[in-house]
């Protein structure tokens, strides 16, 4: 028998689709010319990238120059803190994101504390929603940047972008997301929302990993980040990634095409796993926004046990998902996130995220929520905790 | 990332259960930290470790390296069963990876702990047993939280 294989970890990365790889192929040993060169076995390559670029931009709304091809979110992120901060230094040292940003926003925002720049953390509410009050009084008259990332990766939490945006437009500060996440799951349409700048990775959404990209709207002044050559408008230098920009260029193609009945049936599948978690599996909390969340991401904890043992046990029934537990991230503490929305150690430690995607079946739900109440139900008969939460109520009743 | 023997005891873990009246009991390590192990003695008067139970909030090498600490000691007794270190625990499992070779000092731990609230109990001194260093006792945790 073939071994079965459910993944949900679609945040993680998602399968490169079959389309782009076919996309992508020609451009390995057929079409392998540099996009610099004059000849025109090589200035089609440059075409080919430019209409890669035309249609990313118009999926955000953007003109095709202010689209910026990089080797990822990680780069992009960094790219847009790092030279905005740079470039804006002599109106300000005062930079805004929130404490729920993934590593490569919070991790450069502590590189720029770091060359004399201050940095304001937003706390969350409870469901990881960034408050615009906040946002508000935390704005200062040398604040140059806001950060906030249009969804969440870890619990799924959609954030209020537009109103973010108008804010930092009332103030005439720049606004930064990375929406890693969120393009190709979400509409996003730049004018609309008021941004600034723009982090996307090709591997999120069915694409090759090592592309990504950066929106800058026209007039940002934003520096080089990569010197050498004269590529993407000399910006960002190096000869471009061809077959990778030509399977993000198919990758988003396919997500905007395919994203209204993607998301539409994802949401029905992601709200039927939540469901028959919170109802069949007892101490259990929904993590993040309960509706205005990204449509494939589910995120628990369960209470009285740690991710890792969860991660194991369901990888052996063939489940792959993930977990914010200190175990899984590699430090003491469990996910920095699961801290911001008020989680206290020891339960964010059991939580377990799920992430779908369109090939996910009910039949396929079903199987993990069986799966995993066994195996939930398994570790907390092993954990000391659980045992001396059952001791305590049984006590309680007594007494009663 | 875990040897064939861990990932054997994680699966099937041995001596996974609880003593009623247990001659010792040790619960070491932190929630927070995400690591908690419980270790039952039952010793009899002979001081030999007739039965060995253990109970554990924690990744797959904790759960890994409580079960073998039970297997080691278990038969043994007291002065044999302070030999087992956390040494012993992970060259019985084949290696641990570095990031959890604190596991298996927890189990070690577990098991001191459990030796100590004996000896307590039994008004006896055990060479070279020092108090636990985290041993929670039960109702000290933190308030329960409802969902």
């Amino acid at each position: 028998m073939e071994k079965k294989l459910i993944y949900l970890d679609n945040a993680a990365t998602t399968k490169t689709a079959p389309e782009v790889v076919e996309a992508m192929l020609p451009y390995f040993s057929e079409y392998y010319g540099n996009p610099s060169s004059i000849y025109s076995f090589a200035s089609q390559n440059k075409d080919a990238v430019t209409r890669q670029r035309e249609m990313i931009a118009e999926a955000l709304g953007a003109n095709s120059n202010e689209i910026y091809f990089t080797a990822g979110g990680t780069e992009a992120d960094n790219w847009a803190l790092k030279a905005a901060a740079e470039a804006y230094e002599s109106k300000g040292k005062h930079i805004i994101t929130t404490k729920i940003e993934h590593h490569a926003i919070l991790h450069t925002a502590e590189y720029l504390k770091s060359r004399g720049f201050e940095v304001t953390y937003l706390d969350v509410d409870e469901n990881g929603v960034v408050s615009i009050e906040e946002l508000k009084a935390a704005i200062r008259p040398d604040t140059i940047l806001i950060s906030v990332m249009f969804a969440n990766n870890e619990i799924g939490t959609i954030e209020p972008i537009k109103e973010i945006g108008s804010v930092a437009k009332e103030h005439g500060i720049l606004f930064h997301t990375d929406a890693v996440q969120a393009f190709g799951q979400i509409p996003i349409n730049v004018d609309e929302y008021g941004i600034d700048m723009l982090s996307a990775s090709g591997h999120k959404l069915n694409g090759p990993k090592g592309i990504g990209f950066l929106y800058i709207r026209k007039g940002v002044k934003i520096r080089s980040f990569v010197h050498g050559g004269a590529q993407e408008r000399k910006r960002r230098a190096g000869t471009e990634n061809v077959p990778g920009i030509i399977g993000l260029g198919a990758a988003v193609k396919r997500a905007v095409g395919t994203m209204k009945e993607r998301t539409e049936k994802e949401t029905v599948l992601r709200d039927y796993l939540i469901k028959r978690v919170m109802d069949e599996i007892p101490y259990t909390k929904l993590n993040g926004h309960p509706t205005h969340r990204l449509p494939n991401n589910a995120n628990f904890s369960f209470r009285f046990i740690e991710g890792e043992s969860m991660l194991i046990r369901l990888d052996m029934a063939g489940i792959c998902g993930s977990s914010g537990s200190a175990c899984t991230s590699g430090s003491l503490d469990p996910s920095h996130v699961l801290l911001a929305i008020g989680l206290p150690h020891e339960i964010a430690h059991g939580s377990l995220r799920l992430t779908l995607n369109e090939e996910i079946t009910t039949e396929d739900i079903d199987y993990v929520v069986e799966q995993l109440k066994n195996i939930v139900s398994d570790l907390r008969n092993m954990s000391p905790l659980y045992e001396d939460f059952v001791k305590k109520e049984k006590k309680n009743q007594e007494v009663r | 990332m875990y040897t064939e023997k861990v990932m054997d005891h994680f699966q099937h873990p041995r001596n996974m259960g609880e003593i009623e009246n247990a001659s010792g009991v040790g619960t070491v390590g932190n929630a927070k930290c995400g690591d908690i192990m419980r270790i039952y003695l039952d010793i009899d008067k002979d001081g030999i470790i007739q039965d060995v139970k253990f109970k554990t909030f924690g990744c797959g090498a904790a759960v890994a390296t409580s079960s073998m600490a039970t297997e080691l000691v278990k038969g043994k007794n007291v002065q044999e069963a302070m030999k087992v270190t956390n040494q012993a625990v992970m060259e019985a499992l084949d290696g641990l990876p570095p990031v959890k070779v604190h596991c298996s000092l927890l189990a070690e731990e577990a098991i001191h702990a459990a030796l100590w609230d004996y000896a307590g109990k039994n008004g006896i001194t055990i060479e070279g047993l020092e108090k636990p260093k985290s041993d929670i006792h039960e109702g000290e945790e933190e308030e329960e939280e409802e969902y």
